[in-house]
């Protein structure tokens, strides 16, 4: 089969169960007891392992069957649940997570996980790990011993799933099928007869295991439970009609004549295992495994209805946009002609079409926006490592996840977040001991938060840590030479909050492995600067910081100041623009060699673009200058031009990749008249 | 080039400075009439700007630049050939492109050595048809990025 048409599918659906697992283990972490989260995590697991096999991808099918495995025997109190072994699930998420990384990227999503496949091998098997839980482990040794006898029996779980169905009204079916003895190719029999028996309804159970029959680890007959609302005999010439069967009995039985046995079953267990572990094996199942199964059957109503959303590929809605772009600039162009021609009909059409693209484009920019949660959603796992690697307790909380943001905006923002954190981390959030010395809870709180306010979106990291410590921030800023010490004097607090943004900046003392490798939060800062958004921070000493970040809700479309020099016609993102201004030229000062001006008590810079850009001249100067002044940060500039033209928003488009180094230039938009204007980066142009 | 295997490809000719040269009918999104150019600053100077392609904000090579040959006025006959290169539409302008020919893929030959100047290294090779010369462009030669970068680069340094 032609599987590469689903690839896109698979990569999605893989990323969401995977997300699943990490989401539950960490909430399994909190409530280890849980059996129900087990559960779910194992239900992701095997979706993925299934989608992974149909698919092709051996490596990826097998890691996931042996976390199954673990998750199986751990959900059936095989064996012991422990920090330890959640520590090898994460890891063997990850490896997952890589290797569906590579499938998206094209590779073939291969990767050496021997050793965590090890790991989880002896776990199943309920080895050590390492020598310090050995004694833990010999016990959950003891209770993995005796599972074989547990063969042609159910577990509470399964028991519980029968009589739910029973209840339900299905049938429950043992059926056992015998293969010819001369079959060659048992395994492709065996999968046949189980596609055949999916079809029929749900094959809760199968003896020997699904695994082994697989793998051709049996003799020549097997055993499988089914549930199904079909009977008997259409069951029976279902698997007889696979060729090589030599023989099928299909029987009905009853699970609450099953679930009988399950006393017996305790007792075995009980006769292995110390009587402490009997408390955990008996007690909670109970209590959890109703619910537990309980749920999914919401859960499948619940998706039945809020299944009223299609997955569309982004590219697609790249290309409506493109084609949109190309309507607005027509639009444009009509309103021009219409003015012109001062036709009273023409000119209601060109109106009522106006309305109606700028309806079609609030649609057309709300269809890309996509919650901040699938973002958010990878912070708590990092989170919990890096508490973990930096020996502080952390608690995380994530305020608004399900706030709208442009896609590309979404693409860009993961980045800086991950920096603000592991700073905030690192430097912010203080050791326990430090934190119960200073009377504060020993657990330091994270907050995460998103929202929008008018046409922007804000993106907060508050911590209750240490603060920013002005006089180290000012000292290391006046060693390293970004302010003289006479400038340091007359800054503000948020000045110098400000001042841990200038490049080459750390206020860390030693390099730390969590952040601080070189790169700071400059970058932090210029990369919301590029998306057009910005950044402050409020902080308090000893009581925490607040960062925050404002951007703007969409990238594609953006506000400009359009101006010219000479002939030919330029844009300036408004985000970088302060105001415009007409000087004389007699108010031009020379200061070392550079032209600059007294703006408001400032001296500023000018910029001729004239000259930056070589443009081509064909008029003659005026006496006055036509400045836009812009900043990148606190510098300021005068970018020198010959006209305003006006305000307006543009729809952004790539220069693409062959002028990717075009100097000064972060992108082009298409005008009313259809020509190609450039836009400026005044960022590039400001030293 | 010289295999036996011999099948049929469409190519485009236009026209430089008097000679013909060829390009796979494959390669050729369309060929457009001169049209506004915006310039782009501080880029080589064979990057004669951008232009807007049904939306799409288009690069376009002088290719008389790129090969080194003077250059010459637009002319009614000067057309832009636009081409898919990896998933990038660019655009050459040529003096004239008014000719499509089947050719024999058998008969393509290596460069012989008596093509003179820079547009040799963006050769990948002849054909012979008859009296005439086709000279096959390699477009991918043409549009290299690193000659570009190298430019700016030296620019931002001044």
């Amino acid at each position: 089969m032609e599987m590469s048409q689903y690839l896109e599918v698979f990569i999605e659906e893989s990323k969401e169960h995977l997300q699943a697992c990490n989401e539950h283990l960490l909430e399994l972490e909190k409530d280890p007891e849980n059996l129900q989260i087990v559960n779910e995590i194992f239900r992701a697991a095997h979706t993925l392992k299934g989608m992974s096999a149909t698919m092709g991808y051996e490596d990826l099918a097998s890691l996931t069957h042996q976390m199954e495995n673990v998750l199986d025997a751990i959900r059936n109190k095989k064996i012991v649940f422990s920090p330890e072994i959640l520590d090898v699930i994460f890891l063997a998420v990850d490896d997952l997570d890589a290797m569906v990384e590579s499938i998206a990227s094209g590779g073939d999503g291969k990767r050496n996980v021997e050793e965590v496949v090890e790991k989880l091998v002896l776990i199943e098997k309920g080895l050590p790990l390492n020598q310090k839980n050995a004694a833990e482990a010999e016990v959950a040794a003891t209770a993995t011993e005796k599972a074989p006898t547990r063969e042609n029996q159910y577990d509470q779980f399964e028991t519980t799933v029968l009589q739910q169905s029973a209840d339900q009204g299905f049938f429950t079916y043992e059926i056992n099928v015998t293969l010819k003895s001369d079959c060659l190719l048992k395994a492709a029999r065996v999968y046949m007869i189980f596609e055949a028996l999916e079809s029929l309804g749900e094959v809760v159970k199968s003896v020997p295991p699904v695994e082994e029959l697989e793998e051709e680890k049996f003799e020549f007959d097997f055993m499988v439970t089914l549930i199904s609302n079909e009977i008997a005999n259409k069951i029976e010439t279902a698997i007889m009609k696979v060729s090589e069967v030599e023989k099928v009995d299909v029987r009905e039985f009853f699970a609450n004549s099953q679930s009988v046995k399950q006393p017996e079953q305790s007792e075995i267990d009980n006769q292995v295992v110390e009587s402490k572990q009997e408390d955990i094996t008996n007690a909670p199942v109970s209590e959890n495994v109703a619910p537990a199964v309980a749920k999914p059957a919401e859960k499948q109503t619940a998706t039945k209805i809020s299944n009223k959303t299609i997955r569309v590929n982004i590219e697609r809605l790249d290309i409506l946009m493109n084609l949109f772009e190309e309507l607005v600039i027509d639009r444009g162009r009509l309103e021009q002609i219409s003015s012109t021609l001062k036709d009273q009909e023409l000119h209601e059409t060109v109106e009522r079409m106006s309305r109606v693209t700028g309806d079609l484009q609030n649609i057309i920019l709300n269809m890309r926006m996509v919650p901040v949660e699938t973002v958010f959603n990878r912070f708590p796992r990092m989170v919990r490592q890096l508490a973990r690697d930096l020996n502080k307790k952390i608690d995380l909380q994530i305020v608004g996840a399900e706030t709208e943001l442009d896609r590309t905006v979404i693409d860009e923002i993961g980045d800086p977040l991950v920096h603000l954190i592991r700073n905030a981390l690192d430097h912010g959030v203080e050791t326990p001991e430090v934190r119960r010395a200073n009377n504060k809870d020993e657990e330091g709180t994270v907050i995460l938060r998103a929202y929008h306010s008018g046409n922007h979106v804000f993106i907060e990291l508050e911590d209750d840590g240490a603060g920013i410590n002005k006089e180290k921030v000012l000292s290391k800023a006046i060693n390293k030479g970004i302010v003289t010490t006479e400038i340091a004097k007359t800054l503000t607090d948020s000045q110098i909050a400000e001042l841990i943004f200038a490049s080459g900046f750390s206020t860390a003392d030693q390099i730390s492995d969590i952040s601080g490798r070189g790169v700071g939060l400059d970058v932090v800062k210029n990369t919301i600067e590029s998306l057009g958004g910005s950044i402050t921070i409020e902080s308090e000493e000893g009581k925490g910081s607040l960062f925050s970040i404002q951007l703007p809700l969409t990238l594609s479309i953006i506000s400009v100041m359009l101006v010219e020099i000479q002939a030919e016609k330029y844009a300036i993102p408004l985000s970088s623009i302060i105001e415009t201004a007409i000087v004389n030229k007699k108010d031009v000062m020379l200061a070392h060699n550079q032209t600059v001006i007294d703006f408001r008590g400032k001296v500023v810079p000018l910029l001729f673009l004239k000259d930056i850009f070589d443009v081509p001249s064909t008029e003659g100067e005026s006496d006055y200058y036509s400045v836009v002044i812009v900043r990148k940060g606190e510098k300021l500039a005068g970018l020198v031009v010959d006209g305003f033209i006006g305000q307006q928003e543009v729809v952004l488009k790539s220069l693409g990749t062959y002028l990717s180094s075009a100097y000064a230039i972060s992108g082009a938009t298409i005008l009313g008249d259809g020509q190609v204007a450039l836009i400026m980066d005044c960022n590039a142009l400001i030293k | 080039m010289s295999d036996a295997v011999s099948t049929e490809e469409k190519l485009i000719i236009f026209e430089l400075k008097g000679k013909e040269y060829a390009i796979s009918v494959n390669e050729v999104m369309s060929i457009e009439k001169n049209m506004h150019i915006t310039r782009i600053p501080n880029i080589a100077p064979f990057v004669k700007g951008v232009i807007n392609l049904r939306g799409v904000v288009t690069p376009i090579i002088d290719l008389r630049l790129r090969f080194n040959l003077e250059e010459i006025p637009y002319t009614e006959s000067t057309r832009i050939i636009i081409i898919m290169l990896e998933d990038m539409e660019v655009g050459i302008i040529v003096d004239s492109a008014n000719d499509v020919v089947d050719v024999d893929t058998s008969l393509y030959e290596p460069a012989p050595e008596t093509i003179s100047g820079d547009e040799v290294d963006y050769i990948k090779g002849v054909v012979k048809l008859d009296k005439r010369l086709l000279i096959l462009v390699d477009l991918e030669k043409v549009f290299d990025r690193t000659i570009l970068r190298n430019y700016s680069n030296n620019k931002s340094d001044e």
